[in-house]
């Protein structure tokens, strides 16, 4: 295994207003059983269509809620690297997202700020969209290392207030 | 310490006393049912392809995290109960509480109105974790787009052996009676 990429980024590299990169990926059908069984959800909207038209009255299986916070997760530390640490995750499902879709991940830092034990947190407005239409909102406040040397995931308890 | 950040909605007053006394009482106290591994956590960050180097690499994870961490964002996953189970019988449900208020309440219909998780300390391999249900608000009568119904706020608390706080995922519901019922 070559060396791992550790880098990341620093609260100095981010500002308020400050969009984070789009990511963009294809859904199928095994994206969405994939991530309902990783995530012990068993329910059958997820996994069996027939289920899905016939007792929810949609078109197909569709993404379910645990599975999305995986992926706005995985979207933010892409961002931030390994030692940016999620503090607080709230999103809402407007709509539901099918196979053939192609979910579209974007997201702005709203707000910038230092709390009472020093650790640096950006707050960050998040959005999942398919062909222009919003499907999911969420806004999440994740951690940043002031510099190089900080880590916030050597936080506990009274240093660790997200 | 709370997860919370603001105030919930204030407690309506026509309550039965079961529902009232439910509020700010910790209920179901319950360990999870299996133990907390990297299996788990390798199949939801294949699922999504995060390849965050603190759950691959264990010399990065060692380096950052102090050893092996699960996403935090799996905190639910560690409470689903399994599909089956020997001796199990009828349908196994998280949440309990929220199915006894929509009992108590008469109301036979229910959503997620809006989830948000707060988290604490990382989940470990070889981790036993506890969680407790706690209501924490329960709202007037209203007319909503789907009928006449209350929402309420539940907090699920989720600690460690060790008796740290590993997160609070605070889940408001609408429960509501369809006009024809």
């Amino acid at each position: 295994m070559s060396a791992t990429d550790v880098s990341g980024i620093t609260a100095a590299d981010i500002a308020e207003g400050q969009e984070l990169p789009a990511l963009r990926h294809p859904v199928s059908a095994t994206t969405i059983v994939l991530g309902a069984l990783a995530s012990r959800d068993w329910r059958p909207m997820h996994h069996d269509k027939d289920f899905a038209v016939e007792r929810n009255g949609v078109k197909n299986i569709f993404i379910n809620t645990p599975n999305n916070a995986a992926w706005f997760e995985r979207y933010i530390t892409d961002w931030t690297g390994p030692k940016g640490r999620l503090g607080r995750l709230r999103f809402e499902m407007k709509k539901s997202v099918f196979p053939g879709d192609e979910m579209c991940f974007s997201g702005v830092v709203r707000k910038l700020a230092r709390d009472s034990a020093g650790c640096d947190w950006a707050d960050l407005e998040l959005t999942i969209s398919v062909d222009g239409e919003v499907r999911t909102t969420g806004r999440a406040r994740v951690a940043i290392p002031a510099d190089p040397a900080d880590n916030p995931w050597t936080r506990k308890g009274e240093r660790w207030l997200p | 310490m709370s997860a919370r950040d603001s105030q919930t909605g204030s407690n309506a007053t026509d309550l039965p006393i079961e529902a009232q006394r439910m509020i700010d009482t910790p209920l179901y106290e319950e360990p999870g049912e299996f133990p907390i591994e990297l299996g788990y956590v390798y199949n939801t960050c294949a699922a999504v392809q995060n390849g965050n180097p603190i759950f691959w690499d264990p010399a990065v994870a060692e380096a950052i995290t102090g050893g092996a961490i699960a996403p935090p964002t799996m905190m639910s996953v560690w409470f689903r109960p399994h599909y089956w189970a020997p001796g199990a019988t009828g349908e196994r449900k998280a949440l309990q509480t929220h199915f006894d208020l929509k009992q108590i309440l008469d109301l036979p219909e229910a959503v997620v109105a809006s989830n948000e998780a707060v988290f604490g300390e990382p989940v470990r391999p070889g981790d036993r974790l506890t969680t407790r249900q706690i209501v924490r608000s329960i709202g007037p009568l209203k007319q909503t787009k789907l009928g006449t119904g209350r929402f309420w706020t539940i907090d699920v608390e989720t600690t460690n052996q060790h008796g740290e706080w590993v997160g609070t995922e605070i889940y408001t519901m609408l429960g509501y009676r369809r006009p024809e019922q």
